[in-house]
């Protein structure tokens, strides 16, 4: 079997100390951070994916990845214990998770979501080694049109089925497409929308729009009104499921987990909008529907499965297409991109370490999330305690350091800044951020892709449409689009988004 | 009745787009523009322009039909201050070193909050250079000079 060798020699490269120290530091660290109310994944990426960057590239590649699971996991821990989601896909899990600390059942609660976590986390894990070499095998034989059209195909989901407004987030795509075009035309040499300023000319720096996005809006948004976080005080005393626990959340466990991973491995959607489904899953599936919003242990399980396997599987297009599905898999990209790596499906075979070492870290880091969340939990609540005045100037500074620390240019934070500004405003203005950065990432790529397929059809349009598999890309994006403004369907989706509201 | 259009989300970011997109086109019309077969360098920016600013009449009509107002307040101060210390920080960074910067760093950022108390942010200040030192020049070796009298 391949896939074992593969993953044998995955896991040779993962269990190296220099790996596993960087996959333990990003686990705690994200883990650290994620607990920290009001800082999500793509906060604490954005703000520590600088610091990677002076890592060769797969320990930084690791420790993003740990960082990642992470945070999200620490994510559910504030949900549970303050009813503070880090992020749109922990939303669910302050619902029940949050009611079940009320009445005393904070350990149980957090012990259920490691468990969860850590199930979908292998069955994640098998899942990018089982179809990630194939997928990229397909996806060698892609030419120009074939590439257009999937990229297509990934902004126009990740816009239409993201949580707000969809006219919103497919503009944001097109801002971030360009954004994406500062800089040097690779075809021309001509430099476009670089204001003259000669750092511009390489293009904008990822992590400066990262953090001018995330970071600052985020911060910005937190300090517009005075808030005093009511810790939940009260000691977890008992941190051991029942037996009837573990008995009500298996199946749950099981369908959160393949809800999670379908959703995961489609280009654009992502952990929000599979946690989300997984609870309506499970409040369909329930014989008593009304214990849901009341502490029911489903309602952690199902939810925090999903979450954590679409987080996984949200690698495959990433790693094996380049195309990423999400916010978070933009910056992971944006980060093998400045490593010096190509992303697409040559990576699986131009750099093996990288990829298998990364998969069975991935397992590797969950393992590690049960066990330091579990018995630590303790420690993790007394982060809670940490008052958000002290939080912010030193994400601030890490933001700063890093970035600066890239080209050792003032120019960067300078852009940071600016960006900082154009990003807290399409906040306030309800425009998604996620989209553009989405559309940054891939917008150099479509550009020469679109370019090279008009090349090859010799200008013809038509050539999307007369390739079967790009045809295919095609028809699936003009049908979510369709499908998103159908008034019945948009009902849906918001009702998705909504499912989780108390009754 | 009097609309009010200067909280009006959606109107609000229609313009937006519309200055965006109009900027961005506007530029691009200096790049050559070029066939379906040759595309020049202004084509992409100019289709991606216009396709912005269509979005953003759209929206910003969409404003005026609804007339969804801006949730909550802006935080104008604290993003002007926490603007201003990434400024002042790349500024600084080329001039005095490390720790001059991140000190104007901490003391400029931190009356972004609703509290600033000296002696909180001086001990925060201190503590969280310390951890600077150790992260990125101990531990990452980065080659910054701490002052500005090291070379």
């Amino acid at each position: 079997m391949e896939i074992f060798n593969n993953l044998i020699y995955g896991f040779s490269v993962a269990l190296s100390l220099q790996n596993l120290i960087y996959c333990f530091l990003g686990v705690f660290v994200g883990t650290a951070i994620g607990v920290l109310p009001g800082v999500g994944p793509l906060v604490t990426i954005a703000m520590l994916l600088p610091i990677t960057f002076n890592l060769p590239p797969i320990p930084a590649l690791i420790m993003l990845g740990g960082i990642y699971y992470g945070s999200q996991y620490g994510g559910s821990t504030t949900s549970i214990l303050m009813n503070l989601p880090g992020e749109t896909a922990s939303v669910v899990t302050c619902i029940d998770g949050y009611q079940m600390a009320k009445r005393g059942r904070a350990g149980p609660a957090l012990a259920i979501a490691a468990i969860a976590s850590f199930f979908a986390g292998c069955v994640g894990t098998l899942l990018i080694a089982l179809f990630g070499p194939p997928l990229a095998e397909a996806a060698l034989k892609f030419g120009a049109p074939e590439y257009f059209s999937l990229m297509l195909m990934a902004l126009v989901a990740a816009a239409c089925l993201s949580s707000g407004d969809m006219v919103k987030a497919l503009a944001m795509v097109v801002f971030g497409l360009l954004l994406g075009i500062i800089g040097t035309d690779v075809n021309s040499g001509m430099s476009r929308y670089s204001f003259g300023l000669p750092e511009l000319t390489d293009g904008m720096g990822f992590t400066v729009v990262a953090v001018g996005l995330f970071a600052i809006s985020e911060i910005v948004k937190n300090l517009e009104t005075e808030v005093r976080g009511e810790v939940f005080t009260s000691k977890i005393t008992n941190i051991m499921p029942t037996v009837k626990d573990l008995k009500d959340s298996f199946w749950p466990i099981v369908r959160g987990t393949g809800v999670g991973a379908f959703f995961g491995a489609l280009p654009g959607t992502g952990p929000a909008i599979s946690s989300f489904s997984a609870y309506m899953v499970e409040k369909k599936w329930a014989k008593d529907p009304s214990r849901f919003g009341k502490g029911a242990i489903e309602g952690v399980a199902g939810p925090e499965a999903a979450n954590n396997a679409a987080s996984q599987t949200s690698f495959i297009p990433t790693l094996t297409l380049g195309i990423p599905g999400s916010g978070v898999m933009a910056l992971m990209l944006g980060a093998l991109t400045i490593q010096g790596i190509a992303p697409g499906p040559q990576v699986m075979t131009a750099k093996p370490d990288l990829f298998w070492g990364l998969i069975a870290s991935m397992w590797i880091g969950n393992l590690l999330l049960v066990v330091l969340n579990l018995p630590l939990v303790g420690m993790w609540v007394q982060l809670l305690k940490v008052p958000y005045r002290w939080l912010f100037p030193s994400i601030i500074m890490f933001c700063a350091v890093g970035n600066y620390s890239i080209n050792n240019s003032a120019m960067d934070l300078y852009l940071v800044g600016v960006l900082g500004i154009v990003g807290y405003v399409l906040m306030k203005l309800d425009c998604p951020p996620a989209p553009l950065i989405l559309g940054f990432v891939l917008g150099p790529l479509m550009e020469e892709n679109l370019r090279r397929a008009l090349l090859i059809s010799r200008g013809d349009p038509t050539v999307f449409f007369t390739r079967p598999i790009s045809m295919g890309f095609m028809i699936a994006s003009i049908l979510i689009l369709l499908t998103m403004i159908l008034p019945s369907i948009r009902k849906r989706k918001q009702e998705a988004y909504q499912g989780g509201d108390p009754p | 009745m009097k609309v009010s259009l200067s909280d009006n989300k959606d109107f609000l970011a229609g313009l937006l787009m519309i200055a965006i997109g109009g900027v961005a086109f506007y530029m691009a019309l200096d790049y050559p523009f070029g066939s379906a077969l040759r595309m020049g360098p202004g084509y992409f920016p100019r289709v991606l322009a216009g396709l912005f600013i269509a979005f953003g009449i759209y929206v910003g009509l969409r404003g005026l039909r609804t007339g969804e107002k801006v949730e909550g307040v802006w935080g104008w101060r604290a993003l002007v201050f926490i603007t201003v210390s990434f400024w002042v920080f790349g500024w600084l960074m080329d001039r005095v070193g490390m720790i001059p910067s991140l000190v104007v760093l901490f003391f400029v950022s931190a009356r972004a909050g609703h509290e600033f108390k000296i002696k909180e942010v001086t001990i925060l200040a201190t503590v969280m250079i310390l951890f600077a030192w150790a992260v990125f020049i101990y531990g990452l070796g980065l080659p910054y000079r701490l002052f500005w009298w090291d070379y």
